[in-house]
């Protein structure tokens, strides 16, 4: 074990990954020799070659289109988004190229696309984004958020290894913010497992990335205040793990969803269309869901903070269910 | 507000006394501008979010947009600050939207340089680097619609010009025969992507050679070339012959943001641009040419500082935007 930050565990699958399989390669803007908008990367360069870390221009589109070709001759891509946000440039690659691969032509399409997501630093409307729903919405993608350092790692690992077109979205904010002791060497989380972070009795709390830590963190003033709160981390959205979710929901009865993409069509939506099919006998109260408003992602830190989920909006809503 | 608007001329030639001094006094603006947001304001935690700076590059924007009529439309990039001063839009207005607070140019939606506003026939730029080439193209479209002589100018870096967006905007101002001046800001470095890396020919207007338009070399350090060649462009673009691609060659003398450091860059590089740092070369000419000694100068400097005082003093008196306006204003409303 040794002791890393969200971001080192990162770049540790990545290295890991790259040592032992040469068909892996990275590429995107500013990796090789500046190491990363992020420092994802760094030293990756000097240890790989250019060969298997290529700068590439201001061309999102044109990246991801290669690397798709390249997953289906037998190489293992990883495309890095310096910000998430300009995935968008790549939609139709990922969405209608890689996406369709393997269902039109039978052919395996094993690439990774990651980036940072996520607010709560300030960064505005085009850097901030949480783009999930747009690709869990998309037939033929994989999508996970890891929330934990370790998670980071082994999801990363086991996206590279898939061979499906998986989107990996880690938290800008849990870089730096969020350090634990992580496994050394070979570590794989299966991808479509959910993790619970807290057990409880009295509600389950349902999320997924940054906000799991937000959720566990009312999980413990809930707890002081007398309530058994089980808060459920998803990992990967696509494939979802119904039977945790499920099972969760028919031991508490109660359902919060939360996440810090909108709430408008977010994939809570889903979540909470899945328990209501599936174990609507067991509710004694309604799902519902804190998530940001349905506004793009403001600059300015009071309208930004006053957007995205909170501790307290989370404990406001749990409350609320509690009581209900 | 303290500054003022130039005198539209099309050519060096007619630049009289006021509009040459009017164009150091722009640039020197611009620069103390951003000094003073970079290394005070942002270090003093008073800007939230990133900054980005134009030093060395500001006789790209002062040379460009001097040519500007006040019916004209400009779509910006996150280094043109010169160009918003020469259109009008309040120094306190800018200082306030980097500050993330109400009165800035967005009232607090969007920071730094990503502001826009139609009053002054400025659209903003988004992130995605050259998606606003298109939307340039499409405002050169409703001009030659309404078959106006305004212009478009539509300003971007060396990077964007490998987007697919890029390519397809200029094409279409190509086909349509817009009214659009497309001014490149070849900084050389995008983030720490350098030229060489972006693309495979020497100049940007190499790759203007696909799509039959106009182009343009020009020395982007030298304010007077600017606004000679966008002088041309205009008279292009305003006389129906389409678009026209100005390449100005620069440096990016300082990170990609205030945050990075640089390393990348080699240091004889910096070295060698700073001799060519634009406002310098443009004060020597000045001297020169009888039209500038040092109390003009010590005036002009301490005009600038005076206002850069009193625009943040305002911005600091306004408020952050409240919480209760977060959800005005997604949808058009009544």
């Amino acid at each position: 074990m040794a002791r890393m930050t969200y971001l080192q565990a990162i770049s540790d699958a990545l290295r890991y990954e790259m040592r032992r399989d040469p068909s892996v390669f990275i590429l995107g803007e500013d990796i090789g020799v500046f190491g990363g908008a992020f420092k994802v990367t760094q030293g990756f360069l000097e240890e790989f070659g250019p060969e298997r870390v290529i700068d590439t221009p201001i061309s999102e589109s044109g990246f991801t289109g290669a690397a798709c070709a390249a997953a289906t001759v037998g190489f293992r891509p990883v495309v890095e988004f310096q910000f998430i946000d300009f995935i968008s440039c790549a939609f139709d690659q990922i969405v209608n190229y890689a996406g369709k691969c393997y269902y039109r032509w039978g052919i395996p399409m094993p690439v990774v696309f990651r980036g940072p997501c996520g607010g709560g630093v300030h960064a505005g409307p085009y850097h901030s984004q949480n783009p999930e729903a747009w690709f869990a919405h998309a037939p033929g993608l994989k999508v996970v958020l890891p929330a934990t350092a370790k998670d980071a790692k082994g999801l990363l690992i086991a996206a590279i290894r898939d061979n499906n077109p998986v989107i990996y979205l880690e938290n800008k904010f849990l870089y730096r913010h969020y350090r634990e002791e992580v496994p050394e060497g070979e570590y794989v989380v299966p991808i479509g497992l959910a993790a619970l972070r807290t057990i409880g009795q009295d509600l389950s709390i349902i999320s997924y990335g940054a906000t799991v830590h937000l959720c566990v963190a009312a999980a413990r003033q809930l707890e002081r205040e007398g309530a058994s709160v089980e808060v459920v981390d998803l990992r990967s959205l696509v494939p979802l793990d119904k039977q945790t979710i499920l099972d969760s929901v028919k031991k508490t009865n109660k359902v919060l969803i939360v996440h810090e993409a909108n709430l408008t069509a977010g994939f809570g939506a889903e979540v909470a269309a899945l328990i209501s099919h599936e174990a609507f006998e067991y509710l004694d109260g309604p799902i519902m869901r804190v998530a940001s408003l349905d506004v793009p992602s403001p600059f300015s830190p009071t309208l930004e903070m006053a957007m995205i989920p909170t501790v307290d909006k989370i404990l406001e809503a749990a409350r609320y269910l509690l009581a209900y | 507000m303290t500054t003022k608007p130039l005198i539209d001329k099309p050519r060096l030639a007619e630049l009289n006394e006021t509009t040459l001094l009017d164009l150091l006094y722009y640039m020197k603006l611009m620069r103390a501008v951003e000094q003073r947001i970079e290394r005070v304001l942002y270090r003093q935690g008073k800007i939230p979010g990133a900054v980005y700076s134009a030093r060395g590059e500001e006789a790209i924007p002062v040379g460009s947009a001097a040519h500007l009529r006040p019916d004209d439309v400009v779509v910006s990039l996150h280094r043109t600050m010169g160009m918003f001063f020469i259109r009008g839009v309040p120094l306190r207005r800018i200082i306030a939207q980097y500050m993330g607070r109400k009165g800035g140019v967005t009232d607090g939606r969007d920071g730094n340089m990503h502001m826009g506003d139609l009053a002054y026939h400025i659209i903003a730029p988004i992130s995605h680097l050259a998606e606003t080439v298109p939307v340039a193209a499409g405002a050169a479209l409703a001009i030659k619609m309404r078959g106006e002589d305004r212009v478009v100018y539509c300003y971007f870096g060396d990077g964007a010009t490998s987007t697919g967006s890029w390519h397809e905007g200029v094409n279409f101002a190509a086909v349509q025969r817009l009214p659009l001046v497309l001014i490149c800001d070849n900084n050389q470095w995008a983030y720490s992507t350098p030229l060489e890396k972006q693309m495979a020919v020497e100049h940007i207007v190499d790759r203007a050679a696909g799509y039959g338009i106009a182009t343009e070399i020009v020395d982007g350090n030298d304010v007077l070339a600017v606004h000679e060649a966008t002088g041309r462009a205009v008279a292009r673009a305003r006389a129906g012959e389409g678009p026209t691609l100005l390449e100005c060659k620069t440096f990016r003398m300082t990170g990609h943001a205030a945050h990075d450091d640089a390393r990348y860059v080699p240091a004889h590089l910096f070295e060698e641009w700073r001799a060519k740092d634009p406002i310098d070369r443009y004060q020597r000419y000045l001297r020169e040419q009888g039209l500038l000694d040092e109390e003009k100068l010590n005036a002009m400097e301490a005009r600038i500082e005076a206002e850069i005082d009193e625009a943040i003093a305002w911005a600091e008196r306004q408020p952050y935007p409240s919480p209760d306006e977060l959800e005005r204003g997604v949808y058009y409303e009544s």
